[in-house]
Formats: structure tokens, sequence, C-alpha cells
């Protein structure tokens, strides 16, 4: 029995997958035979019209410095060349506005760029052009001022000693002329050294006792000083010391060394 | 003037006349003790300091003025180290009648050193003959030392003398010690321990230095680097004072010596404050100053601080190196140029009875007291030309003066000795300035300083 079912079966599905194909094989050949309809062609826009040509920027030919470097107070050419729509031409470093084409002398002191700015309707253009500027050698330097002559230099050369005979403090001739000549001086001196105070030393020769001369000393500085006050000279101003024969600007035994030693000297106060 | 003549003629009768007062044994005037000091010798640790200490005693005993000194070339081979060893001299023998004469040996003529004799006869002729010996003893130097007076034969002294240190100052220590006895025993006093105060610019400056009296042991006492002079000593020696510029202007200082200290003087304002001495009872200082004027100088007198001064001489002239009387305390010696150049003035202490003590020609200075008080000794240029002094001594009372050095080169600043019997003095006679002493008739000079230019010697105890 169950053979026989198979059996049956068999032929049954034969028969439906031979049916099914032939089916499938119709089917197709009925849809090209009916296309679907084409798509709406898409709705006609109206072209822009042309644009106008856009206008050319401007254009900075040439811009340069002649001679590029200069020594410091000579001068350099700026030249320069604008093509093309420009409203503007300008350099700065105080140029301002130039022609399209120019040239323009200058005299920097120092380095110096220059831009040059052009702006137009159809762009802005810069351009730069730099001038170099050496230092020129320097020149010699101007001779220094003379230095301030110190108060001992005004002393030593506007002040002569005055000098005196043996043992005595009275002014000889001489000696008050010195004094009256050294007086202008001193007041000149004191007028630019206004905080000095002038030391007269009182000197002797190396004869005699050193005690003696030690009172000598003072007695011929003292002689200067009332002379000088006399002339003018600010008391205040002046100092007495005697240094006897104990400072001797020379020691040989004669006349000639004697006299040397015999005399009123001026130094500032310490 | 018979007073003048005797003192130019007799200066070292002078000198006896003023240091025998006191003598224990009488000198014959103008006639000195000749004495020998053979060189003593030490033991071996002792021996090496003997040089030092036989230069030292014969210069201090020589030195002393006392003394014809016998020198040592004279001298026999032999001489005693200790008193023991003296010998009699054999007494003649006279030969035996009969014998022969040749057969005995001939007696000794001499002791070889060891007879008194040998030293009192010629040729070395002595009166007197200092001896001795030293050795280490305990680690200590000690000297044995023998004085005879050959005349009389007898031992004058006979000491012990210990050192306190065994080297050469040691050793020059008791040579002092001994010859200061030796010199006693004449009526003289010794210098030894005695200073002399100078001034030197041996540094470079002018500072006030110290050394012993034969130039020892030299010492610098300021050290301002300035300008420092005259140097004066207090009586007691204790201090001294002196002129510095180291504050500007020349001022008075006043130091004591050991230590160095600066007892502050107060100077009162002036340009000059200068040249002070001490006052006898060394209470106050006597100096020169230009004040209240500011025109050299008066003699001023104030406290050894420089308070209560006051002045003593008139204003108007010079007046300066003001020197009181050490006997009496009352009269200064001063120098003034009241009537010319500068002369020797005396004056009482208020300032009163001046007179002038020299008489007026070339220049005199730099007066120095005798410790007797009757007798100064100065500077002066009688007889050269100006500047060119010599040392001069002057009996204040009579006025009668001693020229003590000739010509040889110049001589300022003398100072007497505590002695009475030297002074101390400045002289170039061997070129630069330089320090030398002498006895008081000019004799027996003797440089004591070398380094540098030194002047101003004031002698002090």
């Amino acid at each position: 029995m169950i053979q026989e079912e198979m059996f049956m079966f068999s032929s049954r599905k034969i028969v439906i997958v031979w049916a099914t194909m032939i089916l499938m094989v119709f089917a197709v050949g009925c849809k090209k035979k009916i296309p679907t309809p084409p798509p709406p062609p898409p709705p006609v826009v109206e072209a822009p019209p042309a644009p106008p040509p856009p206008p050319a920027a401007p254009v900075i030919a040439q811009f340069a410095a002649d001679p590029a470097s200069i020594q410091r107070g000579q001068s350099s050419t700026l030249s320069w060349q604008v093509t093309g729509a420009a409203t503007n031409v300008s350099i700065n470093q105080g140029i301002g506005t130039v022609q399209n084409t120019g040239n323009q002398r200058v005299l920097p002191n120092d380095s110096t760029t220059y831009t040059l700015t052009v702006t137009g309707p159809g762009g802005n253009a810069t351009r730069s052009a730099t001038v170099t500027v050496t230092a020129p050698p320097p020149p010699p330097p101007p001779p220094p001022p003379p230095p301030k002559p110190t108060i001992e230099q005004r002393l030593f050369s506007d002040v002569r000693d005055a000098f005196f005979d043996y043992d005595k403090s009275d002014l000889r001739a001489d000696a008050r002329d010195a004094l009256t000549t050294g007086a202008n001086a001193l007041k000149a001196i004191l007028a630019d050294f206004p905080n000095a105070t002038i030391v007269i030393e009182g000197h002797c020769d190396e004869r005699g006792s050193a005690e003696y001369n030690l009172g000598l000393g003072d007695r011929r500085s003292s002689s200067a000083k009332d002379l000088l006050v006399q002339l003018g000279v600010p008391a205040d101003k002046l100092k007495t010391i005697s240094y006897g024969k104990e400072r001797p600007q020379c020691t040989e035994s004669d006349e000639s060394c004697w006299q040397k030693n015999r005399r009123v000297h001026f130094t500032p106060a310490q | 003037m018979k007073r003048l003549v005797w003192f130019v003629v007799a200066p070292a009768a002078a000198l006896m006349v003023l240091t025998a007062q006191d003598a224990k044994l009488y000198v014959q005037e103008g006639r000195r003790p000749a004495l020998a000091i053979p060189d003593l010798r030490g033991d071996a640790q002792a021996q090496p300091f003997m040089g030092a200490f036989n230069d030292t005693l014969w210069s201090d005993v020589q030195g002393s003025g006392y003394f014809k000194m016998v020198p040592k070339t004279m001298y026999p081979k032999a001489n005693p180290q200790q008193a023991s060893e003296w010998r009699q001299p054999q007494p003649a023998v006279q030969p035996p009648p009969g014998r022969k004469r040749t057969a005995e040996p001939s007696p000794p003529q001499n002791g070889g050193g060891l007879w008194l004799t040998d030293w009192s006869s010629a040729p070395v002729s002595a009166d007197h003959i200092a001896f001795g010996y030293t050795a280490v003893q305990n680690g200590v130097l000690v000297l044995y030392g023998w004085l005879y007076d050959l005349g009389r034969g007898s031992q004058t002294i006979g000491a012990r003398y210990l050192a306190s240190t065994v080297d050469q100052a040691g050793a020059r220590q008791i040579a002092h010690q001994f010859a200061a006895d030796i010199i006693a025993q004449f009526g003289g006093k010794s210098l030894f321990g005695t200073h002399i105060y100078f001034t030197s610019n041996r540094t470079g400056h002018k500072e006030i230095w110290g050394m012993d009296p034969d130039g020892g042991n030299q010492r610098q006492i300021t050290n301002f680097r300035d300008l420092s002079i005259q140097p004066a000593a207090s009586p007691d020696g204790g201090k001294i004072a002196f002129t510095s510029w180291v504050h500007t202007n020349p001022a008075i200082f006043v130091f004591s010596v050991e230590p160095v200290r600066d007892l502050r003087f107060y100077n009162q304002r002036a340009s000059v404050n200068s040249s002070p001495s001490f006052t006898p009872d060394g209470k106050q200082i006597v100096y020169s100053s230009s004040a209240p004027s500011d025109r050299c100088c008066r003699i001023f007198v104030a406290n050894l601080d420089g308070s209560g001064l006051r002045p003593i001489s008139s204003a108007g002239f010079i007046d300066t190196e003001p020197k009181i009387n050490p006997k009496t305390g009352n009269q200064i010696a001063f120098v003034s140029g009241r009537s010319g150049p500068q002369q020797v003035y005396r004056m009482n202490m208020d300032g009163s009875d001046v007179e002038r003590l020299t008489p007026g020609e070339g220049e005199a200075s730099n007066p120095s007291w005798h410790p007797g008080g009757q007798i100064i000794a100065y500077a002066w240029t009688r007889g050269y030309a100006t500047g060119n002094f010599n040392i001069f001594t002057m009996d204040v009372a009579s006025r009668a003066y001693t020229q003590l050095t000739h010509s040889e080169g110049r001589n300022e600043n003398p100072s007497w000795a505590p002695d009475g019997a030297h002074l101390a003095f400045m002289s170039t006679r061997s070129g630069p300035h330089q320090i030398w002493t002498m006895l008081a008739d000019g004799t027996q000079a003797r440089q004591l300083t070398t380094q540098g230019s030194n002047e101003t010697p004031v002698w002090s105890k």
C-alpha cells in the first residue's frame, strides 16, 4: 500500500512543477508586450542673461627704489607704474596719494620700507620697496672740551708765591705785586669754587731755629692774608698755616734756595 | 770778664765743678783717674754674650767722662778674674854669702798681670782696675765684678749682679749696672735707664722717637704719618709733649710714654700752638701760641690738659722755646725776636723782668737748663755765618759763656742729661742731621743715630 501511495505522489508533483514552469513562461511573455508610460518631461527653465565680464584688478607693474641703498644724507628715487583700473594710488611714509605712474625723490634718514597701495574696482594691490640707509663714516670727533681746571691747578697757575727777606715778615714790593695780582685771581677762583677755603702757607729757609721759624712763617702768612683781605678777598675764605722750615721746596744751602723757601704759598684747604 | 776767660780756658775744669759736689772719692780738678778694664770672660754658656757685655761696660764707663780709659793694648797678658787671684810680688831674696849668684834664678820682675803693680806701673799706669767674670748658674746669668784701687791696694767694689735674661740684653743689663756702680764711686750718676726722645724722618714722616742714652733700643713713639716735632719730657720721665700738624695747624700733644697714649691736650684756637715744655712740678705746660691775634707768638702756661691757660709774655714779638728753671721753677728762659735776630731771654714766671741773656750778636736759640738751674746750654751763631750754630753754655748769673763745638758742621738743640755732665745735641758733622752726645766740656762726642734725619733730642729721666 505504501508503494502505491508513493507512486501516486510522485506523479502528481511532477505535473505541478511542469505546470508551474509553463505558467511562468507564459507570464513573462505577457509583460513585454504592455510598457509603462514615460515620466513627464522636466519643466522648462528660462536661462539667465549672460553676466558682463568682471572688471580687471589693478596691477602694480613696478615699484622700486633706485638706488636701493644710500648713505645717510643721500637721496633715492622711488618709481612706480600701476596698470589697470585704480581709484587710488598712495605711498605711505608721508608721501600720500600719487599718480598711477611716477617717481618721487626720498631722503630717508634711516632704512625705510615704502609701501605702494593701489585700490581699484577690480581689487587692491600692495607692493613694497625698501631704501637701506647706511651711516656714513663718522666725522672725526670734535675736540673734547677742555677739562675744568681743578682748584689746585687754578691756584698753581694764577696765584704766585710771595717772597720775603731773611728773618722778615713784612711784604717787599715784589711780594705786594704778586699778592695784588693774586687777590683778583683768588676772588675769581673763590667764585668758581664757592665752598673752597684757601690756605696761605708760611715757609722759611733752613737758617735759624725750627721753633723761631715756625713763628716767622706764621707772621709771613698773616701779612699776606692782611693784604689780601684789604684787597677784597673774604677773610673767612683764607686760613693761615705756618710750616716754619719743615717743608722746604729745596734743600741746598745757598741763597738761591733760601730765597725760594722764604715764601707764602697757596693751597686749597683739605 | 775774668770768669769768662776762666770758662773758655778751662772747660774741663768747669765740668768737674758741676759734678764733683757729691763725689764720694775726691777727683782732682782737671785730672781724671786712669781706669783699666780688661775684657771679662764668661763660662761656656755666658761667653757668647760677652762681646756685648764688654762693649757696654766700656762705653758706659768711658762715656761718663769721669775716667781716663787706659787702652786695652797696653794691658799685661793676664789679669785676675776674681779678687783671690791677686798675687803678692815675692820679696827680693838676698843671696846667702858664699853661694854663686848665677845658680839662683832671678826673681820675676812682674806678676804677668796678677800683681797690682803690673797695672799701676808703666806702661799701664792705671789708678783703678775693674775686672770679674760671668757664668750661668741655675739658669741665671751672673756677673761677679770687682773694682780695685791700685794706689791703696784695696777693693772698692766686690759685688754680684743678676741678669733677668740669659741673652745679650741680659748681658748689657748687668754691664750697665756694674758701670753705674763704678761711676757712682766717683760721684757720677749713670745714665743707664734714662731716655732720649727726638724727631726722626726715617719712616718718611717726621715722628717722635725714643732711645737709650747709648743709642740702643730706638723705637717709634708717634705714628701720625704727618709732621710731628719738638719733643719735651716731663720731669718724672713719664710723659712727653710735642708739636704736630696732624690736625692741620701746629698743635700741642701730651703723651704718656709707657704705654704710649694720647693724654689729650686741649689746644686753644690759634694758627700756632707749639714748642711745649713742662714745669718742674710736672703739672703744667709752657708753650708758644699765636692766640688771640694769629700773629705768632706769646708764651702761655696751661694745665696738662690745656685748661687754665694764661699768657705770660706780652704780645708783639715771636716768643718761643720757653724753658723753666728746673731748680727754682721761678724763671723762664726763652727765645725772642723782640730786639732783632733771635736771642735768648729770661723772665719771671709772671712775665716781669725780661732780660736778654745773649749779647745780641748773631742768633741764639734752643736754651736748655742744666739740672742745677745755674747754667743753660744753647745754640749760637757767634763767630759764624747766619744759620751756622754751635753749642755754647752760659752761666746765667754772670752771662759768662763757653763754646763747646767748633766748626764741625752745624750743631743745635742741646739738651742736658739728668747727670748734668752730658749733653745730647743735633749735629751735621757727619753729613745729615744726627743725634750726638758729648761731655759738657765738648769732649767724647758720640753719634747715636744713623738712619734718616734726626734732630731735637731731649734727654729725659
